[in-house]
Formats: structure tokens, C-alpha cells, sequence
């Protein structure tokens, strides 16, 4: 493809390193990312795969800014809270970088909408902040054979992984095969997050998510990067494809999506000006 | 013998803030038994009532699942590091 002059400079930190030249470049700009939830993960991640280039990118929430959002989520901010978090991004993006196409949806994913929707792209990353989600995600993309940047993150610790049963990798069922069961979590009050954490997790996988499209370096598949915030420390353990893996496993039992119950604090009426 | 055991963060109101603790045993059943003695109530935080791990919940010994070796059965050495590793969903567990 041919860059503008425009690109040509915009991208030129990119094109000078080897690893990505003209033609990693010309990827990135022809690559597809969707991400969900343009929140405390999703910012930082948004922030970055628009500056890198990504051709096309996807955002799902159904939320709107709220205050209290934007002590992490550094892609709104106070002019737009009281309007949904899709287009608040996307206004960000826009002014980023011209060169990204953004498709936003506001509303919740759900078992009849997932499939269709991240169809089209290359990758998709997970930022959603509760576990039915997350493994609705997970198992969206399984069925779709797409590659997941999965991140989460709890008060002052984070983890990080790609799940690509398609290639042979884990899925996240089989790290975590079911979701914690209600009345075992504790209330939202005593939830909290440090804010530049989540700029930690987003931005790692960001780059996942960059690696994932140039197809350079070594991802995280087969690994779970842990982060804690207190004692600054990075740890990588194995995940392992689990061969009873009711999703991925050899004899699955989960043969479609299935919509598990939301946590009762998890529901938040989405209060929108516009 | 003794293990350290890290354990994460919505766990450690049970363990009094420690982030490490150690515990004895040779095997892990054993060390799950030792730090209910010393830290009551962390035992059903990861197990359920027929003593099985939870299903979002794992035991990592260095950096190895244990479910990929021989479960809650797995031996333990001197200088083992046992992880107690929950899914994590933004403020969940």
C-alpha cells in the first residue's frame, strides 16, 4: 500500500524498527481489533492500537462516562460524561488519528449478538469487568476461532494472556472452567482498583494485541502474566490446554453460548444524557 | 517442611495482610490443611465442601498448574513456591 506523506511521518517511529518496516506498518493499518469495554482496560488499549494505526476498531459498551470512571479510564473525560463511553471514545480516537475507522456499539453483548459482531476482525480483546462477560467472550471467540487478548485486573493486581484454541492454544476455560458462583464474591464496596493499574494491563495487552497482528515475537499463549502493583513484580506461569476443557477440550459439553446469571451489584442501569 | 505460599490479594484478609505466608507439608492437601489451622476460613475460600479445588480458582506450584500434575496430591520439595491464583474480573472473587 501506499502511505501519505502525512503517514509517512506519523508512523515513522514504527517503519524505522525492522521488526515492522512499511509492510508491518501497511498491516496494522489493514487490521481489524475489536475491543470490549471502553473502560479502565479498554482506554489505555484504545489509546494505543488508534496511535499504532489499527485500520478498523471495534468498541463495545453499553455504559455512559460516569465521574467516578475517570480516575483510569483515560480515553474520556470530563466534558463527556453523562454520554455513552462508545462515543467518547470514538471522539478521542478521531482527534488521535484520522486514520482509524471506528465501530462503535452501544449496548451489552449477548448469546444472539457476540457471534455476528466480532466476526470481521482479526483479534479481540477482552476489557470487561465481570465474569459473565468474560466467558461469554471467551466462548464467542472460540466459536469464531479468533485469537483473545484476555485482561483483568482486581484492587492492585492484574493478569494478562491470549487465548487461540484455533492455533492450538489454551482457551480461558481452561485456566478458569466455570465462573465463582453466587454469594462467593464479596460486595462491590470492598472492590476499589488502583487507576494507573489499569494502564499497566491495557497497555500489555495493547501490545499483545500489536504483536498478534505484525506476527512478531512470542505471545502470551500458554502463559498467564501476573502483575502486582504492590510489590512491582511481573510473574509468568504455564496454562496448559486442558484435554477436558468442556469448550476446547476433546469431548466438549458446551456445543453454544450460554448466558450466565450477572452478580447483582454487576448491574448498572446505563443513565445516559444522550 | 516449609512452603511459601503467595497468596493474592482478596485472600488476604484471612492471612492478616501477609501476601507470603509459610506452611507445612508434603504434599499440597497438607499445606491447605496446615494454613486453615493457622488461617481459618481460607480453606473453603478455595475448596469446595468435598475438599476439591474451586472451579476459579488454581494452585500453582512454581510455575506449573497443579491440575496438569497430580492435583491436590502433588509432592512437594524444600523451596517449593506454591501460588494460589484466582480469576479475577474487576473486583470479583
Amino acid at each position: 500500500m501506499d502511505f501519505t506523506e502525512e503517514q509517512i511521518e506519523r508512523y515513522s517511529r514504527h517503519i524505522i524498527l525492522p521488526e515492522v518496516g512499511g509492510r508491518g506498518q501497511a498491516k496494522l493499518l489493514k487490521s481489524k481489533v475489536f475491543v470490549l469495554g471502553a473502560g479502565g482496560l479498554g482506554s489505555p488499549s484504545l489509546l494505543y492500537l488508534a496511535a499504532a494505526g489499527v485500520g478498523t476498531i471495534g468498541i463495545a459498551d453499553g455504559d455512559c462516562v460516569d465521574m467516578s470512571n475517570l480516575q483510569r479510564q483515560v480515553i474520556h473525560n470530563t466534558d463527556t460524561v453523562g454520554k455513552p463511553k462508545v462515543h467518547s471514545a470514538a471522539a478521542t480516537i478521531n482527534k488521535l488519528n484520522p486514520d482509524v475507522n471506528v465501530v462503535p456499539f452501544h449496548g451489552r453483548l449477548t448469546v444472539d449478538n457476540i457471534r455476528e459482531i466480532i466476526r470481521d476482525y482479526d483479534v479481540v480483546l477482552d476489557g470487561s469487568d465481570n465474569f459473565p462477560t468474560r466467558f461469554l467472550m471467551n466462548d464467542a471467540a472460540f466459536f469464531e476461532n479468533k485469537p483473545l487478548v484476555s485482561g483483568s485486573m482486581f484492587r492492585f493486581d492484574g493478569q494478562v494472556s491470549i487465548f487461540h484454541p484455533a492455533k492450538g492454544y489454551p482457551c480461558y476455560r481452561c485456566l478458569y472452567p466455570e465462573p465463582p458462583p453466587k454469594g462467593l464474591v464479596p460486595s462491590c464496596q470492598e472492590a476499589g482498583v488502583l487507576g494507573a493499574l489499569a494502564g499497566v494491563i491495557g497497555v500489555l495487552q495493547a501490545v499483545e494485541t500489536v504483536k498478534q497482528v505484525l506476527g512478531i515475537g512470542e505471545s502470551l499463549a500458554g502463559h498467564l502474566m501476573i502483575f502486582d502493583a504492590l510489590k512491582m513484580t511481573f510473574r509468568k506461569v504455564k496454562v496448559r490446554k486442558d484435554p477436558e476443557c468442556a469448550l476446547c477440550g476433546e469431548n466438549p459439553t458446551i456445543t453454544e453460548l450460554k448466558q450466565y446469571e450477572e452478580q447483582a451489584c454487576e448491574f448498572k442501569a446505563a443513565t445516559c444524557e444522550s | 517442611m516449609a512452603i511459601k505460599v503467595r497468596i493474592p490479594t482478596p485472600l488476604r484478609k484471612i492471612t492478616n495482610g501477609s501476601d507470603e505466608v509459610a506452611a507445612e507439608g508434603c504434599n499440597i492437601s497438607e499445606v491447605i490443611e496446615n494454613l486453615e489451622t493457622n488461617y481459618p476460613g481460607l480453606k473453603e475460600r478455595i475448596c469446595e465442601a468435598d475438599g476439591k479445588l474451586r472451579r476459579f480458582v488454581n494452585i500453582y506450584l512454581n510455575d506449573e498448574d497443579i491440575r496438569f500434575k497430580k492435583n491436590l496430591e502433588t509432592e512437594l520439595k524444600e523451596n517449593d513456591e506454591i501460588s494460589i491464583i484466582p480469576a479475577i474480573a474487576g473486583g470479583k472473587f
